[in-house]
């Protein structure tokens, strides 16, 4: 699966994608196969504040829980409710499927993303 | 390179960075597995992915490479003596051809490992056990048959590799490739014979649940087999299975898992395993706690629940009374058969009875879980099947 040129990628396998003030965070083609089937992501309430490489919550396959990191500093503006039902989305269209959507403030921990090309040099 | 004297160096070409491989690495390779560690082994952990092959099993049939699993056997003419005196269960009442779920207990009735035992001849029995337990098996065996005569072990995990086929399908998958009536062979029961002219011992016994079959194979024989059962099995929609939907299987199944739900810290009374035990049997170590734990009664018990808040409980998680800690989850998992968030945990005997509700720290989230009778999951039985 290609990993599209129109957004950034953490070292940890999250991708956002900017438009204006508004950043959509979801998970890697890579990161959801490592996973396996996902069963429960759990996001936190809109209007709550995320750090750039701090812990905004979690996403649960059959197998394990891993922690979903925030690749930008803001607010939660909204987040997918429809994962609470279809968490399946996940593997099916990992990089159309957003998590939360974050009202960035400042461009402040954006230093480390990738872009599309060096997230795959680092997949190798 | 690594130096010569490196601990995973080996000359075994069935070990690689120090994990054993089983006659089926290969084709687990071919067939795109995901390979991970597994109790010193490379074992296949999914293949398309663990919901699917999770259902494929449950309705219609999976293959499992289960070759990691050890096999000791005890021979000699005070063999039988030897199983009294090993295993809690009365291995005196197998006939040949016969097997029963069984413990290797600590002298406090606590678990050293769960196997199945399989009476091969009157003075010849076969016990299957955990991978991660196979070598402390065999030293403890090794020891307790001094003390019983003639009576000799040995360690025959490498002369066998094990495929297990599981699922409803499994009978019409296998029937084709085998001379053996399998319609005679009860469940817990076995025949020798062969499956696609390998020869092999064919036992009703399992993991996950379903009616299904372990077929022991000589190890040059196993890819054939294996290649055979999914042959077989195409048209019925069988599936190569990992250890994933094997772990989900027999968590749904509510069977129990060593080194998770049961361990040496555990009595069979307590991991709610006390129909194995054989009284009738006077000679097991481990008997005279047990019996005085059955006098005095269990303070806990491994106890179902489903999860009532959101979220999957698991191995290790706490159950929780306000801020006190009261017992531990052994084994969690969201079930692809059921579409719940079940699991096991220790639990005072007073929150152990069904419907009763318990609290679980999921990383510092306290989440609400049902008490449930287990298993969890019982497949539906015809009068044919047994």
């Amino acid at each position: 699966m290609p990993y599209p040129d129109d957004r950034k990628y953490t070292k940890d396998h999250e991708w956002v994608r900017v438009a204006g003030d508004v950043a959509e965070v979801g998970i890697t083609d890579f990161a959801q196969q490592q996973l396996g089937d996902v069963v429960y992501v759990e996001l936190p309430d809109v209007g709550s504040r995320v750090t750039a490489g701090q812990s905004f919550g979690s996403i649960e396959s059959v197998k394990a829980v891993s922690e979903l990191f925030a690749p930008v500093n803001g607010e939660v503006a909204e987040v997918n409710e429809a994962l609470k039902s279809h968490p399946e989305a996940v593997n099916k269209d990992p990089h159309s499927t957003w998590m939360i959507k974050v009202r960035v403030s400042g461009p402040d921990g954006a230093a480390d993303l990738l872009d599309s090309a060096q997230y795959q040099g680092m997949l190798g | 390179m690594t130096t010569a004297n490196a601990p995973n160096v080996s000359n075994d070409p069935n070990v690689s960075n120090g994990l054993k491989k089983t006659p089926l690495n290969a084709r687990h390779r071919a067939s795109n597995a995901r390979m991970v560690p597994f109790a010193g082994w490379e074992m296949p952990v999914e293949y398309a992915g663990i919901t699917s092959e999770h259902m494929a099993v449950r309705t219609r049939a999976g293959v499992f490479d289960v070759s990691h699993m050890g096999e000791i056997e005890i021979a000699g003419s005070n063999a039988e003596a030897a199983m009294q005196r090993i295993v809690c269960s009365d291995p005196a009442r197998l006939k040949a051809g016969q097997a029963q779920y069984s413990g290797l207990l600590t002298p406090d009735g606590t678990f050293l490992d769960d196997l199945i035992v399989y009476r091969m001849a009157p003075n010849h029995f076969l016990l299957v056990v955990n991978a991660s337990n196979t070598a402390k098996d065999f030293a403890w065996i090794s020891e307790q048959v001094k003390s019983v005569g003639d009576a000799a072990a040995i360690d025959s995990s490498s002369r066998y590799a094990l495929i297990a086929l599981c699922g409803p399908a499994s009978r019409e998958v296998l029937q084709p490739l085998t001379g053996v009536e399998l319609g005679d062979i009860q469940p817990f029961w076995f025949a020798h014979g062969e499956v696609a002219s390998a020869r092999a011992t064919i036992a009703r016994t399992g993991y996950t649940g379903e009616d299904g079959y372990e077929i022991f194979v000589p190890p040059n024989m196993a890819d054939r087999v294996w290649q055979a059962l999914l042959e077989s099995g195409r048209s019925a929609g069988v599936v190569p299975a990992g250890l994933g939907a094997r772990d989900t299987l027999r968590l749904e199944a509510a069977l129990r898992l060593y080194g998770n739900d049961i361990d040496e810290t555990t009595t069979v009374l307590e991991a709610g395993l006390g129909w194995m035990i054989g009284w009738t049997n006077e000679a097991f170590i481990g008997r005279d706690r047990l019996l005085a734990q059955k006098a005095s009664g269990v303070t806990r018990r491994l106890t179902g629940f489903e999860m009532i808040d959101r979220g999957i409980a698991r191995h290790g998680y706490r159950v929780v009374e306000g801020d006190t800690p009261v017992g531990v989850v052994t084994s969690g998992t969201q079930t692809p058969f059921l579409g719940k968030a079940i699991g096991m945990a220790y639990v005072p005997i007073d929150q152990s009875k069904p419907g009763s509700q318990i609290q679980i720290d999921i990383r510092g989230r306290i989440a609400a879980a049902r008490v449930v009778p287990m298993p969890f999951y019982r497949r539906e039985r015809n009068a044919v099947s047994g």
